[in-house]
């Protein structure tokens, strides 16, 4: 369809409408925010709420130059990132590859699906000690941990995503004599990439649930650590910036998958 | 002779029991002829098809192919909304690893001699009802099919877009000099459309009676138009039971 240039008087009044209510929707969001961070702060500097519990966002401010200052900063965040990307390639990956051989044949299927179904309900934590004792303390039992957290539901997701695929269609490769491989390529991963793109966000939320629950069992850096170690010695202070850090590393990844699922679905 | 069903028989078989589909069913279509099934519904008319494309094997009888593919073309067109309808026409070529120059042309040549030249780069989404079963019969003529195996493809569609689609894909097969089987449950398409119509009983299907059809000038519109077509459809109708 060609852009159209030039609208009625009518249609300029719903663009107009529409942008109108955009900002509405913005200025509200932000305003939510700068409230919560505003009323935080302001129950902190008047002591109506104890700032040595709850810290305060100029303490958090403050904690974020400090670490900077000392080059602890980025060295964390580098830390996670880092465990958290590779397992969540590696889970997406090696779950996008299970789910394929899954579908390549129906006996395996048939073999594999109760040990998946109780994967999936196991609390992968319990396998922490485990863990630290095969994989040792370091970043390699973490990265571990974020892929078991999520490899299941990576596995899960996109199978059924590739068993959704519309009859007709199979019917149609079916009497034009395509095989398993051509199939495959053809129409289920064309046709199952939506299912993937919602799998990737799954997987972003479960990727840093194993990383942050990896460093709590076992690390000497990272967002995870200084977290568990803030708590410990009670600089509650630490907690909430390694806190707020995440909320904003989390959301970034989001927004990147969500872009990219702009990119690929257009 | 491109097909002939000699004492076919066709057992399905699942954990509930076994349903037998097709018992000693006998018929022959010829090069060029377009051939109509009708039946009451779960008869087994589609069975007819994938044991006619070789998709199932026949449980006893005999099943005797004249030469050339077959080609489907389904109740929904199937077309892969990711792929452009240019795309969507290849895909037979793909699949048979014969998508080099000659045939690509040889594909689109098809498209454009009946239409399709300025929707080749659109998405199958863009496209009406009518115009996406003409790519899915276009894909299906592309892939160099003989005999083209119909199940129930109009029956989607609105019921205008549906009289224009059947005027349009039987010209087309007919223009190709292509052989066409129709499954359908419509008694006023198979006759409109066909040179023979075969009747077939509930399950397990045998033919009830076949039926040329001589009358009109071979166009579905005629067919309609003419005062044959009502003594005709009641006396489907009365075979069928209904």
């Amino acid at each position: 369809m060609k852009k159209q240039t030039t609208y009625s008087q009518g249609h300029v009044e719903f663009l107009k409408n529409v942008r109108r209510k955009k900002i509405i929707i913005w200025t509200a969001r932000l305003g939510l925010l700068a409230v919560i961070i505003g009323a935080w702060e302001l129950c902190a500097q008047f002591e109506l709420i104890d700032p040595f519990v709850t810290s305060s966002p100029s303490r958090v401010v403050a904690t974020i130059g400090e670490l900077y200052a000392t080059g602890n900063l980025f060295y964390h965040i580098g830390i996670t990132l880092m465990e958290t990307i590779t397992g969540f390639f590696a889970a997406v990956i090696t779950g996008y590859g299970v789910a394929v051989l899954l579908w390549m044949s129906d006996g395996a299927r048939r073999v594999f699906e109760p040990y998946i179904v109780v994967l999936n309900a196991l609390p992968k934590i319990a396998l922490g000690p485990l863990i630290i004792i095969w994989m040792g303390t370091g970043y390699t039992a973490i990265i571990f941990m974020t892929v078991i957290v999520a490899i299941i539901v990576c596995i899960m997701n996109t199978l059924t995503g590739f068993l959704q695929v519309d009859g007709t269609m199979l019917m149609l490769m079916r009497a034009l004599g395509a095989n398993k491989r051509q199939t495959l390529c053809k129409l289920v991963i064309p046709s199952s990439l939506p299912q993937l793109m919602n799998t990737l966000k799954v997987a972003v939320g479960l990727a840093w649930i194993g990383s942050i629950m990896g460093e709590y069992i076992v690390s000497r850096a990272g967002l995870g650590y200084l977290i568990v170690y803030g708590g410990q010695v009670f600089r509650l202070d630490l907690v909430m910036t390694a806190t707020i850090i995440l909320c904003a590393l989390a959301g970034a990844m989001y927004a990147a998958v969500a872009l990219l699922e702009k990119l690929v679905t257009k | 002779m491109i097909l002939k069903f000699t004492d076919v028989d066709y057992t399905y078989h699942t954990l509930a029991g076994e349903t037998e589909a097709l018992k000693g069913l006998n018929f022959d279509i010829l090069r060029g002829q377009f051939v109509s099934v009708i039946g009451p519904s779960g008869c087994g008319k589609t069975t007819i098809l994938s044991l006619a494309a070789g998709i199932l094997q026949p449980t006893g009888g005999e099943i005797t192919r004249g030469g050339g593919d077959c080609g489907y073309m389904l109740q929904r067109d199937a077309l892969f909304p990711w792929r452009t309808v240019e795309e969507n026409i290849f895909l037979p070529l793909e699949i048979r690893g014969t998508k080099n120059a000659a045939e690509k042309s040889r594909a689109l040549a098809l498209a454009e001699k009946y239409g399709l030249k300025d929707f080749l780069k659109k998405r199958p989404g863009e496209l009406s009802g009518g115009m996406r079963q003409r790519v899915a019969l276009i894909r299906t003529l592309a892939a160099g099919a003989e005999l083209l195996l119909l199940d129930e493809p109009f029956s989607a569609l609105d019921y205008q877009t549906r009289l224009e689609v059947c005027d349009d894909v039987q010209a087309i097969i007919k223009n190709e000099k292509k052989t066409a089987l129709l499954v359908t449950h419509d008694i006023s398409e198979a006759i409109a459309l066909s040179d023979k119509v075969i009747v077939l009983s509930a399950r397990p299907a045998r033919v009830v009676a076949e039926h040329d059809i001589t009358f009109g000038d071979g166009t579905p519109k005629s067919r309609r138009n003419s005062g044959r077509f009502a003594a005709m459809f009641e006396k489907l109708r009365d075979e069928l039971g209904i």
